[in-house]
């Protein structure tokens, strides 16, 4: 029985606990910082970024803490469900006396407490005592409050109150975060963590053809809730949304077919996407009805439950047509090579041992080419807000495409390159930017347009420069041109060594190779000094780009063109051609892309949402603004008017202490002592 | 032996004659008598303006209405009850509202529909031309603030009713650039065109009105203006960083909207918002006025205590409220754009911590769990969280809302 009691007045103390503001507040707290975990350490990335970021000891430590996907953790969603229970213990525990409290008039308030009230005054009427009561009444309901009158012995107190409604937000305030609650734990990852352990679906890694993703990765469409994406090609259609799920994926199957016939994009002359749209074909999968409908950013489309939205947008495969012009020695003209974006190519068939993945590709690409550093001027600032900026120059540089070469080995680099020449400074280029890793910046390849405006010169001029085979040639003919062909004083021999030796470093390991050999191997007899190794470097670079020359003059006659008059006007091509040279040495693909013609095909990224728990948070959403407006600007005052012989005494409480509420005391004050026929006497604010 | 509340049948025949009014509404149903009494109070310059504001609608759709949706309609017609009540409330926002409409129009029919003309016309050039307007409203709010503060200094009167006309000339001038850089945005190009509260610049000239006619509402209302130089110091803060943010930036551009953008939910979100971090940031100032500091420092020459408090209150409940609806107001759009109503995007998560910790503070006041300089103090705190949330969420996080980034 003592222990009966006991559990009982445990479990009142356990409820009491819960319902109680402070532990409210608690809960509020630790909810707070956890937001602010989430919101610092990035949500629901790849394992590595973790890993990379925390390192070995505590990227696992904060795994286990659910820092990585807070919003779904154990113990956040279990904060979550206690802050509903306490909020719902609140609201049962608060109604009934707030019910109560609500109806009543409080009509049998004591004088002795009245008295005691922070507001009350005294006032002696004039009136006779039997026209007072109507007088008070009167002013009472034009005030628009509602009263109860309670007979005493030689009194009676006029107990009034306005504004009780605003109670009522309470109720809806502290309702609607029980609703918001309950449907944000509906729609978010709870739903998808139940079925992945009740019915064994597991995730699979996204990288594999479709045809290969297990039937344990694949969602039924009557699942509850979900968020995916999903990815179509114009011409092209799909019935599943991908789910990302840690590292890998689920494929969530629609209760219907969507089909892309068209993608719509609108670019500002800036380059951004003024406006995007898909025209879709919706085919349901049980009536078999279809229709058609465009979506596009903020004007999603509703249908069985599934909302689709408008997310992206990418490539769809389009058709590239490229000429690969080999970089290794090589007699053949370039070779044509046609491809898909998304296409993986093994390039064995034309004699390299890599793979072609064609990764991306943009028709349309503006970019700021102003140099950097233009910066904010101050004159700029006055009239209208339509001042370009000084240093601007936004230029459409036309397609650009991206790939990565794949080796044996399976190490990839990245390439991006331009279709359409680049003008720097006046002079034209063809770009290719490359890279090793995500992580780094693209290392530009720039290569010199002829007069022609063609890159071939250049290409023509790089295989005679690195084969081996034509070095004594181009050597041979470095020296006939340099020196006259009297001399005979073994000078030519060791200037056409010289030239060869430098070709062969070059090769090697470039301009380092060669400033290598001037710091360890050129100077035998003595050290040298800062001027000796400068000047040398100045000769070396005079004998490269004598060489380019030769080599270009070399390429011309082979294509039967005329020899050129050796002048000024070719120093700046000389130069290009000369660092594009050291460049290539980095570059580090056999072989140069060039894309040629394109066929354009887009594809939209769409996000299918399915949130059965959306009339939920939107009614408690209602509720909540009405609660809290309900709350802050519903005023309740309670007016107590006690009418005596020779006094009436005045009273006010109201829920908040305000201002406002002294003030408002204060004209109902004035307002009864003037139908009262007096002016109040004693008004008295105790402390 | 109670008595129901119907009105019984008393002896009015000895009511003073004056009182014979009250006998009459003593008649009619409590609630509807004090409804007709408030509209019965309306006086011809109430009704004037409120025709005014109809007609304004009213040309404002007959001319534009082609260019509006379903949504934006309702939201015009919905601003016609709402600034008439806010001129019925407060009255000193009809002359506000009258001179930024002048101004306005003024601004936009010098235009001529060229934008050129910002460099050619007298008035534009300097002083109706958005970014002119804005240096105004700038240099205005940097006077005021001298104003208030000489005033609270010198005890001057003088100083300190110039200082509240200048805050009153900087927040007609601000909302006057924000409406002609309205029309210059479609003069650029009309789909480029929108209300300019898209970017960082734009919503910080908001941030400065809104503040600013909250504290001269607050003014009025208390009768005091002994608050204005620190209420005036924090909009100062945001108008050097909107100055030096379009200095070093050229943020004061206009720039066309990015599609998540281009919605009718873009027109009440964020002017939500900035009541909210308006009202916060008021809330804050009469904060540090209360702490035991600045009253020593000041003794005598800052509001009582009592005012002080029912600001700091009034404040965080409007900031609040408001705050309230503009995170719902947002999660109603993010389902529209992105395809679910909460994210925890950064930006989100800030708001609802925001959210969070004014709900505690405004229960633990009507508690008393926390009173004094703890209320205030928290408030002050409250502000540095709103300002992490609008600005350094921005700076230092990354997420869906990151067309407000610096």
């Amino acid at each position: 029985m003592q222990r009966a009691t006991a559990r009982a007045s445990a479990l009142e103390a356990l409820i009491e606990l819960l319902s109680s503001m402070r532990f409210a507040i608690s809960l509020l707290t630790v909810l707070s910082i956890a937001s602010v975990i989430g919101a610092v350490i990035q949500q629901n990335e790849p394992a590595n970024a973790y890993l990379n970021q925390f390192g070995q000891f505590w990227e696992p430590v904060f795994a286990s803490m659910g820092l990585y996907t807070i919003y779904a953790a154990n113990w956040f969603l279990a904060i979550l469900a206690f802050l509903v229970l306490s909020t719902m213990l609140c609201i049962v525990r608060q109604s009934v006396p707030m019910l109560r409290e609500m109806r009543g008039f409080r009509e049998r308030a004591r004088e002795t407490s009245l008295r005691l009230f922070t507001r009350h005054a005294s006032l002696a009427p004039a009136l006779p005592p039997e026209a007072r009561r109507g007088a008070v009444v009167a002013y009472l309901a034009g005030a628009g409050f509602r009263f109860r009158i309670d007979e005493r012995e030689n009194s009676a107190l006029i107990a009034a109150r306005q504004g009780v409604a605003g109670r009522i937000g309470y109720f809806l305030a502290h309702a609607a975060i029980v609703l918001i609650c309950m449907g944000g734990l509906l729609d978010g990852n709870l739903p998808l963590a139940l079925q992945i352990k009740l019915d064994g679906k597991a995730p699979t890694s996204g990288d594999q053809p479709l045809a290969h993703i297990p039937a344990s990765a694949r969602l039924d469409p009557d699942s509850w809730s979900y968020h995916g994406n999903v990815y179509i090609p114009e011409g092209g259609g799909t019935d599943f949304a991908v789910l990302n799920v840690g590292d890998g994926i689920l494929l969530q199957s629609l209760p219907f077919k969507i089909a892309l016939k068209r993608f719509h994009i609108d670019y500002y002359t800036s380059g951004m996407p003024r406006r995007y749209a898909s025209d879709l074909v919706i085919t349901d999968n049980d009536s078999g009805r279809s229709f058609e409908r465009t979506i596009e950013v903020n004007k999603p489309l509703e249908y069985r439950g599934v909302t689709l939205f408008q997310s992206s947008f990418d490539d769809g495969g389009s058709i590239l047509r490229f000429a690969l012009h080999d970089l290794v020695p090589s007699a053949r003209p370039p070779h044509p090579l046609d491809g898909e974006v998304g296409a993986r190519l093994p390039l064995a068939g034309i004699g390299y041992d890599y793979t072609l993945e064609i990764t991306g590709f943009r028709p349309i690409n503006v970019e700021n080419i102003a140099p950097p550093g233009g910066g904010g001027q101050f004159g700029g600032f006055f009239g209208n807000g339509t001042q370009t900026q000084a240093g601007k120059n936004l230029r459409n540089l036309g397609p650009v495409y991206t790939f990565k070469l794949r080796d044996t080995a399976g190490q990839a680099r990245e390439f991006s390159n331009y279709m359409l020449p680049l003008e720097i400074k006046g002079r034209k280029y063809l770009a290719s930017g490359v890279r090793a890793s995500q992580a780094e910046a693209f290392h530009y390849l720039r290569i010199p347009l002829d007069g022609d405006d063609k890159a071939d010169t250049w290409f023509a001029i790089r295989q005679i420069f690195f084969d081996p085979g034509r070095r004594a040639a181009l050597a041979e003919r470095f020296t006939a041109r340099s020196l006259d062909a009297s001399d005979e004083s073994g000078l030519r021999e060791r200037l056409k060594e010289t030239a060869e030796n430098t070709l062969a470093l070059f090769a090697r390991g470039g301009l380092a190779a060669i400033s290598d050999f001037i710091e360890n191997t050129a100077f035998t007899e003595r050290p040298a000094s800062e001027e000796d190794r400068q000047r040398a470097g100045a000769a070396f670079i005079q004998i490269l780009q004598g060489l380019v020359w030769d080599a270009w003059m070399s390429a011309r006659e082979a294509s039967g063109q005329d020899a050129l008059e050796i002048g000024d006007e070719h120093a700046p091509f000389i130069r290009d051609a000369l660092f594009a040279l050291v460049e290539s040495l980095q570059y580090g693909a056999p072989f140069y892309l060039q894309l040629t013609d394109y066929k354009h095909r887009q594809a939209t990224i769409l996000q299918a949402a399915r949130a059965p728990g959306k009339p939920l948070v939107y009614t408690g959403s209602l509720l909540l603004a009405l609660g809290v407006f309900a709350m802050l600007y519903i005023r309740e005052r309670r007016l107590f008017v006690l009418l005596k012989d020779d006094e009436a005494l005045v009273a006010m409480s109201s829920n908040r202490k305000t201002i406002d509420a002294d003030e408002t005391f204060a004209r109902h004050c004035a307002g009864l002592a003037a139908v009262l026929g007096t002016a109040h006497t004693d008004s008295q604010e105790s402390p | 032996m109670k008595l129901a509340s119907s009105p019984s049948s008393p002896s009015l025949s000895a009511l003073p004659a004056e009182l014979q009014m009250a006998q009459e509404t003593d008649t009619a149903p409590a609630m509807p008598s004090v409804r007709a009494e408030w509209l019965k109070r309306r006086s011809f310059g109430d009704w004037f303006y409120a025709l005014a504001l109809i007609a304004a609608a009213g040309i404002a759709f007959l001319r534009y209405g082609e260019a509006m949706d379903g949504y934006e309609t309702a939201i015009l017609a919905v601003h016609v009850p709402l600034l008439a009540a806010l001129g019925w409330a407060w009255r000193p926002f009809r002359p506000f509202a009258a001179a930024v409409a002048a101004l306005s129009l003024a601004g936009i029919w010098l235009y001529q529909g060229d934008l050129a003309r910002a460099e050619q016309i007298f008035f534009l050039k300097y002083l109706l031309s958005s970014q002119t307007a804005i240096a105004w409203m700038s240099a205005f709010f940097f006077i005021a603030t001298g104003a208030y503060w000489l005033g609270l200094a010198a005890r001057s009167d003088f100083a300190e009713r110039t200082g509240s006309v200048l805050a009153w000339a900087a927040a007609v001038m601000g909302t006057v650039g924000l409406f002609v850089r309205w029309y210059e945005s479609y003069l650029l190009g009309p789909d480029i065109g929108h209300i300019p509260i898209s970017n960082l610049y734009e919503v910080f000239v908001l941030f400065s009105l809104v503040t600013a006619l909250l504290y001269l509402f607050y003014e009025g209302r208390y009768g005091t203006r002994k608050l204005g130089a620190l209420a005036l110091l924090v909009i100062s803060v945001s108008v050097a960083f909107l100055l030096w943010y379009a200095f070093t930036r050229g943020a004061y551009q206009i720039q066309p909207l990015v599609p998540a953008l281009q919605s009718y939910w873009m027109k009440i979100h964020v002017p939500a918002n900035f009541v909210g971090y308006g009202g916060f940031a008021l809330a804050a100032m009469a904060g540090i006025a209360w702490l035991p500091g600045p009253r020593e420092l000041f003794a005598g020459r800052l509001p009582a205590p009592e005012v002080l408090e029912d600001v700091m209150y009034k404040a965080i409940a409007i900031g609040f409220a408001f705050f309230t609806i503009a995170t719902i107001l947002g999660a109603l759009w993010a389902a529209e754009a992105w395809g679910s109503y909460w994210s925890w995007d950064p930006k989100e998560t800030f708001a609802l911590i925001v959210w969070l910790n004014y709900a505690a503070w405004l229960h633990l006041r009507l508690m008393r769990i926390v009173r004094g300089a703890m209320l205030a103090w928290w408030a002050i705190i409250g502000l540095l969280v709103t300002t992490f949330a609008f600005l350094g969420v921005n700076l230092f996080l990354s997420g869906l809302h990151s067309y407000g980034s610096l």
